[in-house]
């Protein structure tokens, strides 16, 4: 870890980072301006439709957050590398924020269509567990302070709460609901799923940019960790060395 | 002693030398059956049949299906909108129309709450109330009603704009 500590003057975020931050903001402020302009009203619920562009992403987008929490969780029970213990943190940090927006979202459009802020439909339930899963999963590791007993109990927790992904995804085919199923190419006309799909890319790029800076944040604290330790280390050598010189003299 | 005093109260640096070691192979195991468990529970869960026993709306086939023992009960029952159907209440709070179900069978219903604006003829609806006989007929006394839409988002067929004034429209019609 010690070779990422920046250097004195480095920049501390990755130039590349910063730049590909850049790019996520201008493609994910177009793509919602493209969209939520050019969309007309739809038939049914009028231009509240527009709410598709976040809440969808932003549910697919924890789904895939969820996924890189499984893998990484699982390389890290095979390889025992801290960094993929990093990723999985970062991950699971996104898809929280991610499936909290879908939730919200989805409330805010449920009210004025369906008439109802909340129920416990099947999709609803379910991803509203998925939810407290992971946020679980956040407070295990705020509790544990032993790097790697965290990290070896999370790679657990973020392996198994993985199956609430396919639940959550499958539950309004499985279960009847008030969530409708999912929209295919032929139930949309193309105009929303083109934008719906270029909202989708936008919410990948954030969801890159989020994972990477929040990875490379967890790396900086680690690194720091470890200096603060080394030292504090090398300080109580220099005593015990002192003090065992002393008893010499006398 | 000095270890003591800086606050270390356990040898990390023994535990960090032997840390490679013994516990590998014990968590290659748990790894194996931690994957193995969720793609069980998966499976189980596709083809285990609980679908049959979470139920959270009824149709009104499988309502009417009870029989007597449909009556009383507080339940939730999801259809579509009869065409034809819709009666407003004149000057109270209320709406009337029936709930059909795909194959037919349809259930009187009498709202007490107002639907939203995505309210319509042929649309799904869910309402949450109670079976009761009124004169002999079976009557859905709903306090809830909530309009169910499809996953399909198509703009509306021209001549028919969905414009701010078409959504505010007032849905009463008789």
């Amino acid at each position: 870890m010690k070779e990422l500590y920046p250097a004195a003057g480095a920049p501390m975020r990755p130039r590349w980072l910063t730049r590909f931050g850049l790019f996520t903001l201008v493609y994910f402020a177009g793509a919602q301006t493209v969209a939520l302009m050019n969309s007309p009203a739809d038939s049914a619920m009028g231009d509240l439709q527009k709410i598709m562009y976040v809440h969808v992403p932003a549910a697919w987008t924890a789904f895939l957050a969820y996924f890189v929490v499984f893998v990484m969780s699982i390389a890290y029970l095979a390889k025992r590398n801290e960094r993929y213990d990093l990723v999985a943190a970062a991950a699971a940090e996104v898809g929280v924020v991610f499936t909290g927006l879908a939730l919200a979202t989805g409330s805010i459009w449920g009210r004025p269509t369906w008439g109802i802020w909340w129920t416990w439909d099947p999709r609803l339930t379910a991803t509203a567990v998925m939810f407290l899963m992971y946020i679980g999963y956040q407070a295990l590791r705020g509790f544990t302070d032993d790097d790697d007993r965290r990290a070896t109990w999370s790679a657990a927790v973020g392996i198994l709460a993985f199956l609430n992904v396919p639940i959550v995804w499958f539950s309004v085919q499985w279960w009847s609901g008030l969530h409708q199923v999912q929209s295919t190419r032929d139930s949309m006309s193309a105009v929303y799923w083109n934008w719906l799909w270029l909202n989708a890319v936008a919410f990948l790029l954030l969801f890159v940019f989020f994972v990477a800076s929040r990875y490379h944040v967890a790396v900086l604290e680690r690194a720091v960790e470890r200096r603060v330790e080394d030292a504090a280390m090398r300080a109580a050598d220099t005593r015990r060395v002192a003090g065992e010189s002393m008893s010499n003299v006398h | 002693m000095s270890d003591e005093l800086n606050g270390r109260d356990d040898d990390d640096s023994a535990y960090d030398e032997t840390r490679e070691d013994a516990p590998r192979r014990k968590l290659s195991l748990a790894l194996i059956a931690a994957v193995l468990l969720v793609l069980s529970g998966f499976a189980y869960l596709m083809y285990g049949g609980i679908a049959d026993n979470l139920v959270w709306n009824m149709t009104p086939k499988q309502l009417l299906a009870k029989g007597t023992n449909a009556y009383g009960h507080a339940v939730r029952l999801g259809g579509q909108v009869a065409p034809g159907s819709v009666q407003w209440d004149e000057g109270k709070l209320g709406v009337r129309f029936r709930i059909r179900d795909e194959d037919g069978t349809e259930i009187h219903v009498q709202s007490k709450a107002i639907p939203t604006a995505m309210f319509r003829e042929g649309i799904g609806v869910v309402v949450e109330g109670k079976l009761v006989k009124n004169d002999g007929a079976a009557q859905f006394h709903a306090t809830n009603l909530m309009v169910k839409h499809s996953n399909e988002y198509k703009p509306p067929a021209a001549g028919h704009p969905a414009s701010p004034e078409a959504m505010n429209r007032t849905l009463i019609t008789n």
